[in-house]
């Protein structure tokens, strides 16, 4: 008894507040997932923050999105517009057009929020493309975190996909328009497409369902999926921790950065004020979306400049490209009585198709090419790897010819070129663009290793040039310190593997093709400068002076 | 009745069934094209007009469209056209044209209002076009959203629903509508220059016309409610500007929050 009374007091907390969290903190643990979660480390590079300029730009459009709800209406029924919008006044449009319009003009601070929403839907799927481009580029999708590379890949589709039922419920020209198109790539599925069309027009194209329709898929479903896949990445981060940029000290054993309390949760609150900011002034100074200008959707205008927003502009440009018949090829046929059009289906269906394909299988393509099953912490310099850079490059280039095809028009009529020559060379560029994209990218790498390779072997160009007693003019080269040098040798560089014959002695096809493959990435390398070389280079320069003519014909080694 | 009836198949009765068909149809075309029949009202020309039109033009025009302005193979005859389109080609300065390509540009304009009228009168007294608007249809007081409706079903797929221009075929364009007089935009309508096909009177009703340059005036004048309107050329410059001014300017804090680490 008297033990348990000697036993320190419980805590009592001095003030009310105190007492107060005290008491919260008893019944929900806060302190213990504080103490957690405040001392997970993040490392701290300008890169690493575009995944976080989505989230908040996702949170932006959550807040922004439950204004214009309360006063968006989403009925196809008909009505005759009477707000203040005079260009528009009596005119016959449907009730969705009709409340987009008195968002606009009518309800205080309806345009602004609306401009928010808008924006920040660009900011978000761009910041999101972003962040996937920093992810592969840096090797970051390597394991641990392939499955979290593939719910990236889900949210940029879902994110696609929000965008899209948003851009569409207006019911202005410009979004019939692009329902219009949607319509017909879905109707040019064999067998099924007219079957789905209607089923989810609930009848003809437009019917007068559609809008509902993708207004619970916009404001429910779709929210509701991106914050469910956003949980799981956010997750997966936590458990797999962040990547750091290779440098002295970090390894895949440790993370090098800021915790995230204080100091970084203060960063990425205040950054999260930031990206508010930039969209507040964006919204508040340039339009975006003038639904008023397109008018009422009715099926027969279409007008100049029909584009979709960017993130579906490459579809947009494919469709563009693809050319109706060539000489007297045609691409549509008609087999018992169904008609197949390959001019809407090849386009449409085929290029995004395989860049999210690719997209999505690619952790698993390099990880059976190099047979690497380590664990990555510590990211790749893009030029420290070569081939993959240059997959890269070419994939994003071939998105950006189909990118730029769906503003062929602009192109046209503001570089005064041929609509035509546009179209011509875009089409060419689309077969050509990602080879000649890959070889140069390639090659710039290499060349940048090499680069590194010299910096390190023989230290920076001073600029300072000396002339020497007999009269040969040398320039000075200045070592690098060590923390500079470790970023240019501190890599790896993986060699081609050969097949290897498996548990029964035999060389198998596919274990060719993956040593082919390899070689394909790993021949063209320039190994970082080992230490006995920095040694070698070392004892070199303090011959410099006398023996730099040499030291030029030195850098092979 | 019964007279006719009885002789309905008389030898000579298809003969006059077909000429009376012949005689309707052809009477009701007359009076539909002259429904489409600009009012030629060369009246308000005089004949001093016609005189010094017929110099400048033989000084400056014929040497595409040929003496009488009868037409060469580098440009063709202008008989017919009207006094709406040399004020529209001269007027706006695209005639005399600067030099050949898929469409006549913009330009200076090279004749006075006097030169130009005269001109005008020139041409329309060759043979009977569509005249030079008259005022009350230019007043800018018609029905602006009927005029925002004609426009989207019949402008807009060239021009932009926004008015801002767009692309044509072999690096012809259809220009941007703002900065541009209703007269000439009346005139446009009326005579369709360039690749512009005509929409005549039975087409689009002088009242019509009005409404459109209502709607366009309206739409210059109220500027863009939403702030800069980035060229109204829609989702494209909208891309651009979030790609390079939105993200960028992101970009720039990012690199400033975390400049302060290694």
């Amino acid at each position: 008894m008297s033990a348990s009374s000697t036993a320190e007091a419980p805590f009592v907390a001095k003030t009310k507040v105190g007492r107060f969290t005290d008491f919260v903190d008893e019944r929900v643990g806060g302190s213990g997932i504080l103490r957690e979660f405040g001392r997970k480390v993040f490392p701290d590079h300008w890169s690493f923050m575009f995944g976080e300029v989505a989230l908040y730009s996702f949170v932006i459009l959550l807040m922004s999105g439950t204004f214009l709800t309360f006063f968006f209406d989403p009925s196809m029924a008909e009505t005759h517009y009477q707000g203040s919008y005079t260009p528009l006044y009596n005119v016959e449009m449907s009730v969705a057009y009709n409340s987009s319009l008195n968002i606009s003009f009518d309800v205080r601070g309806g345009l602004f929020m609306r401009q928010v929403h808008h924006w920040a839907a660009l900011l978000f799927v761009a910041s999101l493309g972003v962040h996937m481009l920093r992810v592969f580029f840096t090797g970051a999708f390597r394991k641990p975190r392939e499955m979290n590379w593939v719910v990236g890949g889900v949210l940029l589709i879902l994110a696609m996909a929000a965008g899209f039922t948003g851009y569409s419920l207006p019911d202005d020209l410009l979004s019939g328009n692009g329902l219009r198109i949607i319509d017909g790539v879905i109707k040019s599925i064999p067998v099924i497409g007219t079957y789905i069309s209607f089923f989810l027009f609930g009848g003809e194209f437009p019917g007068t369902a559609i809008i509902g329709r993708l207004y619970v898929l916009h404001i429910l479903l779709v929210p509701a999926l991106i914050l469910l896949m956003i949980v799981i990445h956010l997750f997966m981060v936590v458990v797999h921790k962040h990547t750091q940029y290779p440098g002295p000290g970090r390894n895949d054993g440790n993370v090098v950065g800021y915790p995230l309390g204080p100091v970084y949760a203060a960063k990425a609150g205040g950054f999260f004020f930031i990206v508010f900011g930039v969209l507040a002034l964006m919204a508040a100074a340039f339009t975006i979306n003038p639904i008023w200008n397109y008018g009422p959707y009715d099926p027969s205008p279409v007008s100049a400049g029909t584009q979709p927003d960017w993130y579906i502009g490459f579809v947009d440009g494919a469709l563009r490209l693809m050319p109706g018949v060539i000489n007297n090829f045609h691409f549509e046929y008609i087999i018992f009585g169904h008609t197949l059009t390959l001019n809407v289906l090849l386009p449409a269906l085929v290029p995004a198709g395989i860049i999210f394909t690719v997209l999505f299988m690619y952790p698993w393509i390099e990880r059976w090419v190099t047979k690497d099953n380590r664990e990555h912490h510590v990211l790749d310099r893009p030029r420290n790897a070569p081939t993959r850079t240059a997959i890269g490059v070419a994939g994003f280039t071939w998105y950006c010819v189909m990118w730029a095809a769906a503003g062929s028009d602009l192109i046209a009529t503001h570089f005064h070129v041929s609509l035509n020559d546009v179209t011509y060379w875009l089409r060419t560029l689309f077969f050509i663009g990602p080879i000649l994209a890959f070889i140069v990218t390639k090659r710039i790498a290499l060349a940048l290793q090499r680069k590194d390779r010299e910096i390190a072997l023989h230290g920076r160009e001073t600029g300072r040039i000396v002339r020497l007693p007999h009269g040969e003019f040398i320039e000075v080269h200045a070592p690098l310190d060590e923390y500079k040098r470790y970023k240019l040798v501190g890599f790896e560089s993986p060699v081609p593997l050969p097949a290897t014959p498996n548990e029964h002695g035999v060389v198998t096809r596919k274990e060719k093709r993956r040593a082919a493959l390899s070689k394909w990435f790993f021949e063209d390398r320039v190994a970082p400068a080992t230490p006995a070389e920095l040694e070698a280079a070392h004892a070199h320069g303090h011959h410099e002076a006398i023996e730099a003519g040499a030291d030029q014909k030195s850098l092979s080694h | 009745m019964k007279a006719l009836s009885q002789k309905r198949r008389h030898p000579l009765a298809a003969i006059a069934l077909l000429l009376m068909g012949l005689l309707l149809t052809g009477g009701l075309y007359a009076v539909a094209t002259s429904v489409n029949q600009a009012k030629a009202d060369t009246t308000s020309y005089s004949a001093s007009d016609v005189e010094q039109g017929g110099k400048l033009f033989a000084a400056n025009c014929a040497t595409c469209h040929g003496m009488g302005a009868s037409g060469t193979k580098d440009g063709p005859s202008l008989v017919g056209v009207g006094a709406a389109a040399v004020d529209f080609q001269v007027g706006t300065g695209r005639m005399p044209m600067q030099m050949n390509g898929p469409q006549a540009q913009k330009k200076p304009v090279q004749f006075n209002e006097e030169q130009t009228s005269q001109l005008a009168a020139y041409v329309a007294s060759l043979g009977a076009g569509p005249a030079i608007p008259e005022e009350h249809l230019l007043d800018e007081k018609g029905d602006a959203a009927k005029g925002g409706e004609l426009f989207r079903v019949n402008c807009a797929m060239c021009h932009n629903a926004a008015a801002a221009g767009g692309a044509l075929t072999r690096g012809k364009f259809a220009p941007a509508l703002a900065d541009v007089t209703g007269k000439h935009i009346y005139e446009a309508m009326a005579t369709g220059p360039q690749n512009m096909p005509v929409f005549n009177d039975s087409n689009v009703s002088p009242e019509g016309k009005r409404d459109i340059i209502t709607f366009l005036k309206t739409i210059e004048a109220n500027g863009s409610p939403g702030g800069a309107d980035l060229g109204s050329l829609g989702p494209v410059s909208e891309g651009l500007f979030v790609w390079i001014a939105g993200l960028g300017v992101i970009i720039a804090f990012t690199i400033w929050l975390t400049s302060r680490t290694s």
